[in-house]
């Protein structure tokens, strides 16, 4: 029910597990961006390239991302239907009833795919090369800035440690209650859909409660351990730049190049 | 004898229109010992607790802290971290995502520098034998395991006192045992002063002094030997004798002439097998 990988960090030991959060970040969000350079087979082929060596760098076994991937392959799937489907031009390769399949729509809906399933893949190897605690120390320092505009960086940072802290107590609490509702007879399996979605509640409002009551207690023990915002805060995790940082930031750029000069 | 923290005629409730859950306690706990509050649910032992931290601060009397008093915003931190605090339910107190990350959180919310932090942090890890499981997450941790962790953390900020407040009644026995080790080690070796709030009399035997409490108010103070003396008091409000306690009961109403002195199944076993020895 919940094999899902996205957010679990797997720890090993690779040059992309050392590195820092802050160049990992910022790589990403670069490649989510440049991603959209791409416009032929040459581009395409690069990305694909560029991911694959991320992944062997990472010592992460493809068989493992790949599996964990299986959920989201059904969004893929469908992107690449509608446009196979809606996108026209160049000469007619199919048409069978209503579909027809334009050459522009195939190549189009591979490219797009193409593009879905990179940004997919380079995300994920952030999340498992990158311990939670890790990226949430990145955002937080990358976004140091913003506090001068009163952006409750630190806070938002905190919140979101907490929240992926607290995800395997709550699937741990989520399954208890299902059991202990299908011991009293609840079915969350069979039946019409508004039938399950009104099986759900009683598995929703118990959840929430204690949600409710687990955030009051860690407040409580949040206060006694001596939590008062950020200020006069120190931190056990010091975040370092090496060199390795800097080449990976540069590979990045060379990457950007190399798509400017392969779309021409 | 040192006072470490001085409670004088504290009375509270939670609103106005809820009856009074503390009335008129005073109380002094001195430094190095170990203190067990008892009671049963609703006795006022938690509220009273938390008074000790400031994180409630009662409306009559007042409570000192290492000199400090609750009721002075300036110190309140510099309370907290003098008052460490172990909390009924493991998991709602976890907030790091790793051992280390957790027994660190209150190092960072007092300011310490880190290399200092690194340092007792490994200490402290050492100190309650969780060293090996530094990187671990709490949801591969058992409950005695994270509430050790939780003590470690309270350990690295040097307090004067650590409460126990339930913080073994969600353990299975074996976690029990643990915790209960390690803070009597501690309270040994660093001689750190120890206050267990419980309902748990098999747990409160081993205390230098015992508390009761019933609505409210402290019924009852001494030593264990004094207050199990008079078990049918505790009875009466509720709370399950040790099992030393009640055999004793048994034994005596079946004609054996034990003393009634023996509260733990060792020291019990200790008295029956000499009971006719003539030597």
């Amino acid at each position: 029910m919940f094999n899902l990988v996205i957010g679990q960090y797997v720890p090993l030991d690779s040059v992309i597990h050392r590195m820092d959060p802050r160049s990992k970040l910022i790589s990403v969000f670069m490649f989510v961006v440049i991603v959209f350079l791409a416009n032929n087979w040459l581009t395409n082929v690069l990305l694909i390239l560029f991911c694959l060596g991320g992944i062997l760098t990472s010592k992460i076994s493809p068989a493992f991302l790949f599996r964990g991937l299986r959920s989201i392959l059904i969004i893929v799937l469908l992107t690449f239907f509608l446009n196979l489907f809606f996108t026209g031009g160049g000469p007619l390769l199919l048409h069978i009833g209503w579909v027809r399949i334009y050459q522009n729509g195939l190549i189009q809906s591979i490219f797009i795919t193409n593009r879905i399933l990179v940004i997919i893949v380079m995300t994920t190897l952030l999340t498992l090369t990158t311990s939670p605690m890790e990226i949430t120390d990145g955002m937080e320092t990358l976004l140091n800035p913003l506090k001068k505009i009163k952006v409750p960086v630190h806070e938002f940072a905190l919140m979101m440690a907490i929240s992926l802290r607290f995800i395997p107590t709550l699937l741990e609490e989520t399954e208890k209650i299902i059991k202990a509702q299908a011991a009293r007879g609840s079915d969350f399996t069979s039946g019409s859909l508004k039938s399950r979605m009104k099986a759900i509640v009683p598995l929703l409002v118990p959840l929430f409660v204690s949600a409710f009551k687990r955030a009051e207690d860690l407040a409580m023990a949040m206060e006694a351990r001596g939590y008062h915002g950020d200020f006069g805060r120190t931190r056990l995790h010091k975040l370092v730049w090496k060199r390795r940082d800097t080449l990976l930031l540069l590979t990045m750029g060379l990457l950007t190049v190399a798509l400017i000069l392969a779309r021409l | 004898m040192e006072k470490i923290i001085e409670v004088s005629d504290i009375s509270y409730n939670y609103s106005d229109d809820h009856p009074k859950v503390l009335k008129h306690v005073s109380l002094t706990i001195n430094k190095g010992e170990w203190v067990s509050i008892i009671g049963h649910n609703g006795s006022g032992k938690s509220t009273l607790a938390k008074c000790l931290n400031g994180l409630i601060i009662p409306q009559e009397g007042s409570v000192h802290v290492g000199g400090f008093d609750t009721r002075d915003p300036e110190h309140i931190w510099e309370i907290r971290r003098l008052v460490g605090m172990v909390f009924q339910n493991p998991d709602n107190q976890f907030v790091g995502s790793t051992v280390m990350d957790d027994v660190a959180f209150g190092m960072e919310n007092h300011g310490i520098p880190r290399e200092e932090m690194v340092r007792r942090l490994h200490e402290v890890l050492r100190l309650v034998r969780m060293d090996a499981f530094a990187d671990r997450e709490p949801y591969r941790l058992s409950g005695g395991q994270k509430q050790r962790v939780a003590i470690a953390g309270i350990v690295a900020l040097q307090p004067l006192i650590i409460i126990l407040d339930e913080a073994t009644s969600m353990l299975d026995p074996e976690g029990r045992r643990e915790i209960i080790q390690t803070v009597r080690s501690l309270n040994k070796k660093l001689g750190l002063t120890v206050l267990s709030i419980t309902h748990d009399l098999e747990e409160a035997v081993h205390a230098d002094r015992i508390l009761v409490m019933n609505q409210g108010q402290v019924v009852k103070k001494g030593t264990p030997h004094e207050i199990f003396k008079t078990p049918e008091l505790l009875e009466k409000i509720g709370l399950d004798l040790p099992f030393a306690v009640k055999m004793n009961g048994l034994l005596r109403a079946r004609g054996i002439a034990v003393t009634g002195t023996a509260l733990t199944e060792e020291e019990l076993v200790n008295e029956l097998w000499t009971l006719h020895s003539t030597m």
